[in-house]
């Protein structure tokens, strides 16, 4: 069970008012007319799914119905911090690098985070 | 003057109206306790309910002027006029709920779009689509406990304070106008299985029901 930080509530709240949304700072192209069907296409279909920290988007469904950005750790399933939409993540995977839990987990399982 | 199309949504007095509740009180009775109860559960229906939606510093200088009640800008603030028949609650950073007694809620909208004038905002009369459920006693903390996902405890949720919040798997407004009382605002198509989830888990607390 996740206790989430809502950037606009300023406080903790039980998973169960939050749905998430999928992946964060996706950008609309500008001119989607001008777009080669493979642009538009990974636009539309293609989401990124890392081994270690990846920024979600996460709705506070029950409650403000306000939008905001997870920054979760997929293999822990730590959240690592939260944030406005708008704003950037000041925790990335180049400025974590390989933490603890992910580094034991490809020791076992015998592959690279 | 903004020029969207109001009307009041109350009906002529000739008509009678029954609360959300009216098929529960039939259905499941509205049960009587006598000096052991430690539970009181009451309806405030028909109450006027409005969400504002605009940006604060507009709507604050609106409700002053015509609520007399300033605009919670703090998240989870709830505030009430002298008389607590009043109150505005913070719901989102651009929404609040405001809930005045039955019959003023129309009057209230009329002048805030007169105050507000070509100002960006929106209000919506919600007053038939929800309604107010009072509980107050020693039990009514330890009933919430038992229903809501949120923290009650008196550290977390002091009075005026107000959050939306799951009940029972069902979406509420919870709020605290004072030390004894607890407020839900729920959904009026919840409300018949909100108030029997509410008999069942108040049962042992020899619930007092006042329709």
């Amino acid at each position: 069970m996740f206790y989430i930080y809502c950037p606009y509530c300023g406080e903790h709240r039980e998973e169960e008012e939050f749905h998430p949304k999928g992946q964060a700072h996706i950008e609309r192209p500008k001119e989607p007319e001008a777009c080669s069907d493979e642009e538009w296409g990974d636009y539309l279909f293609f989401r990124d799914n890392p081994r270690g920290v990846h920024h979600e988007m996460w709705v506070h469904a029950v409650g403000c119905r306000k939008f905001f950005n997870v920054t979760r750790h997929t293999v822990s399933y730590e959240i690592l911090e939260t944030y406005k939409m708008g704003e950037q993540p000041s925790i990335t995977a180049d400025s974590q690098g390989p933490s603890r839990e992910a580094a034991a987990v490809s020791q076992k399982e015998g592959v690279r985070a | 003057m903004s020029n969207a199309a109001t009307f009041d949504t109350r009906t002529d007095t000739a008509i009678p109206v029954e609360s959300p509740l009216a098929y529960s009180y039939r259905h499941s009775g509205a049960p009587r306790a006598g000096s052991s109860s430690r539970l009181q559960l009451r309806e405030r229906a028909m109450l006027g309910h409005l969400i504002l939606r605009g940006g604060a510093i507009v709507l604050d200088e609106a409700v002053r002027d015509v609520l007399g009640i300033s605009l919670p800008g703090q998240p989870q603030a709830l505030v009430q006029d002298a008389s607590g028949e009043r109150s505005i609650q913070w719901l989102s950073p651009d929404e609040w709920l405001v809930i005045v007694p039955g019959g003023e809620e129309f009057p209230l909208e009329t002048q805030l779009r007169e105050r507000l004038g070509d100002a960006h905002f929106a209000i919506s009369d919600v007053s038939g689509g929800q309604t107010l459920l009072e509980l107050s006693g020693e039990a009514a903390r330890e009933l919430l406990m038992k229903t809501v996902v949120y923290d009650v405890h008196p550290s977390n949720f002091p009075v005026g304070k107000g959050v939306t919040t799951v009940f029972a798997k069902a979406t509420t407004i919870l709020r605290r106008p004072s030390e004894e009382r607890w407020e839900l605002v729920v959904r009026r198509s919840f409300a018949d299985y909100c108030y029997r989830w509410l008999l069942d888990a108040a049962a042992e607390y020899d619930v007092n029901v006042q329709p």
